[in-house]
């Protein structure tokens, strides 16, 4: 399925690009999938008289790939996570936003004002940003889930009904955290040991899935599932036995950005966009859809009053740290990639 | 007089000749440019140095082929030992596919053979409904077996009212979802050149063995197999090479614990660290297996041609 979405993008990349339709007043968006609701760029047609174009993406190395595989020139803007805006600017793929440009850069909350992934904010502006972590069916399972262990090490009953998201970023950073190691450690004896403990701990899980992650758990065919926070917030909706878990040892943290792209055929329609995404009322609307927070100040009297109460985004006193995920150097990444291949084979 | 007949023959077989060159040109266009061209930049990337998160540098490397045939260790310091990851990846694929391709035989083979014996009027119905699920994308037909595997889906729910089973099979997430998937997936490219090739099976000579006392068993082995191998062998050609390097059966029926050449070429060109000269190298060693097998099969029918001429 992933391949699928991936290959309609690339599909609909070049389409875009033989099409060349790029006259004034355009904007080309490639973005995630259902994340973004189509009210917002209908207002955002109607304020600007800009007409909207959008592919999605189900990863950001999806992304990143579709993009180096010739997708560059065809898009404006991407939204792409916090590690991946660092991978995008070593690689040279983002323009600048040069200071001044965004007027309403100044709604960003104060204690996003200076991400590690983009210093300064000079190549994007924050979209939404959560957590993921795991849900746990509480009708199958009535002991405590705020522990790593309910994936790596998990209870009887849950062994079997376990499906971790297949994105080696994800699974392997809530394993650093289990085991209490560094995500880009060049310990040896740590990554033999992280390699040993996945060895182990698949015997316990039922599949590999991000695409479906929310539907198996709605479904009942697993009864621990990894997931994000929004995603799961939906999942709870469907069926209320589910309960997100925010463990002891700690959990993922993400934010998505809006990036303004090298290249971009409309730049100035993209620097539109940013400024409209940057009102605090039009980005409550995607956090309203996506129930994910947002990284402004003042969006509170646009949210959804139930927001604010949420389970899956308000972590609990006894939670560990929420973490990025870390960009390991060549060498080290390398020897990730190696575990993770052990882990598929 | 005779050698200027001669002389205008050939002249008519050049005319000839040339005319098929020029008509013969939109196909190797459009061979050219969709296949060679494709295969070709794969072959070339496989050789360069890969780019770290994906894309590749222009410079000659045969690390992509050393990654595939030596392991190194976890650290990759250790002396190279013959690596069986990606071996035994390959072979998992070759088994699946070779099973699906056997079911589907067993099961395709008399499907096509029915259909062919009927009248030629009910005929188009039948070859009909054998390709009304390929209206379907076979993206939904899979997710649609998921349902009908899952634990609470249909088939155990059916088990399990019947006393058959005491409680829910696990049968989603297994390599038994995976043969499912790929044997329901390509059935009908069984069916159809099995069954074309039955249509024009001559089943006078049926009727001829057994007036010569030949058995059903004999006739069907000796006569009608022999007669529609063609069908047969294409038939086997279609299932095994896409159940090869299928994905979505593995992925979304197999719970993608283990990967098939399909997910790890794909994992290669998407995954979180991206190798492309590695993706593409493993794509030119399954290309060059399937080529082998293609190769074999002809080279043994051509001299069973020879034979039986």
């Amino acid at each position: 399925m992933k391949s699928l979405l991936t290959s309609t993008a690339i599909a609909a990349t070049l389409a875009l690009g033989a099409g060349t339709a790029q006259a004034e007043g355009n904007l080309s968006i490639y973005h995630w999938f259902e994340y973004m609701p189509q009210t917002l760029l209908d207002k955002f047609t109607a304020e600007t008289g800009i007409i909207v174009t959008m592919d999605t993406y189900d990863s950001n190395e999806a992304m990143l790939a579709s993009l180096k595989a010739g997708g560059m020139g065809t898009y404006d803007v991407a939204v792409p996570g916090d590690y991946m805006v660092s991978i995008m600017i070593g690689e040279g793929l983002l323009d600048t936003v040069a200071d001044g440009e965004l007027k309403n850069k100044g709604n960003i909350a104060p204690e996003w004002a200076d991400p590690s992934f983009d210093p300064g904010w000079s190549h994007s502006i924050p979209y939404q940003w959560g957590s993921t972590s795991f849900m746990v069916d509480t009708a199958a399972f009535d002991g405590n889930i705020d522990t790593t262990d309910i994936l790596f090490n998990p209870p009887a009953e849950l062994s079997g009904r376990i499906n971790m998201l297949d994105s080696q970023g994800e699974v392997l950073a809530m394993a650093a955290l289990h085991l209490g190691i560094p995500q880009c450690s060049q310990d040896r004896e740590q990554l033999k040991a992280l390699d040993a403990m996945l060895q182990e701990a698949k015997g316990h899980w039922a599949s590999f899935n991000s695409d479906t992650a929310k539907e198996v758990l709605v479904s009942g065919d697993v009864a621990v599932g990894q997931i994000y926070d929004g995603f799961g917030a939906k999942a709870r909706a469907d069926r209320a036995s589910l309960k997100y878990a925010f463990p002891t040892q700690g959990y993922v943290a993400w934010m998505d950005n809006v990036v303004l792209l090298e290249d971009a055929p409309n730049r100035d329609s993209a620097i539109a966009f940013m400024d409209f995404l940057l009102e605090p009322e039009n980005i409550a609307a995607v956090s309203n859809y996506a129930r994910y927070g947002s990284g402004l100040a003042g969006v509170g009297p646009f949210l959804d009053p139930e927001l604010a109460s949420l389970p899956e985004s308000n972590p609990p006193a006894s939670a560990g740290p929420g973490v990025f995920i870390e960009v390991c150097d060549e060498a080290t990444q390398a020897v990730y990639d190696r575990i993770w291949t052990n882990l598929k084979k | 007089m005779a050698g200027g007949a001669a002389s205008g023959g050939s002249t008519q077989g050049d005319t000839y000749k040339e005319a098929r060159n020029w008509l013969l040109l939109p196909a190797w266009v459009t061979l050219s440019i969709l296949v060679l061209l494709p295969v070709l930049l794969m072959l070339v990337y496989s050789f360069l140095t890969k780019e770290f998160r994906g894309g590749v540098i222009w410079e000659f490397s045969l690390g992509a082929y050393d990654q595939f045939f030596f392991d190194r260790g976890l650290f990759g310091d250790e002396p190279p030992k013959l690596e069986w990851t990606y071996i035994t990846i390959f072979w998992r694929s070759i088994w699946q596919a070779g099973l699906a391709t056997i079911l589907s035989l067993l099961i395709g083979f008399p499907t096509a053979y029915y259909i062919a014996t009927r009248s030629e009027k009910v005929r188009p119905l039948w070859v009909f409904l054998i390709t009304i699920p390929y209206w379907v994308n076979l993206l939904i037909r899979t997710v649609s077996m998921r349902f009908m595997l899952r634990e609470e889906g249909p088939i155990n729910n059916a088990l399990v009212w019947s006393g058959l089973a005491d409680s829910p099979i696990q049968m989603i997430n297994t390599n038994f979802a995976v043969q499912i998937g790929l044997f329901y997936s390509y059935l009908p490219f069984m069916v159809l050149p099995i069954y074309a090739a039955v249509e024009r099976y001559n089943f006078s000579l049926s009727e001829a063995a057994s007036d010569l006392y030949a058995s059903k068993w004999t006739t069907l082995r000796r006569i009608v197999l022999p007669s529609v191998r063609p069908g047969v062998v294409a038939g086997c050609i279609l299932v095994f090479v896409p159940s090869m390097g299928a994905f979505l059966a593995p992925d979304l029926l197999g719970g993608a614990k283990n990967f098939m050449i399909g997910s790890l070429i794909e994992e290669q060109f998407k995954g979180n660290a991206g190798n492309w000269p590695f993706g593409a190298a493993a794509s030119m060693i399954l290309l060059s297996l399937v080529l082998i097998i293609l190769t074999l099969y002809a080279r043994q029918q051509a001299r069973a041609n020879k034979a039986g001429a």
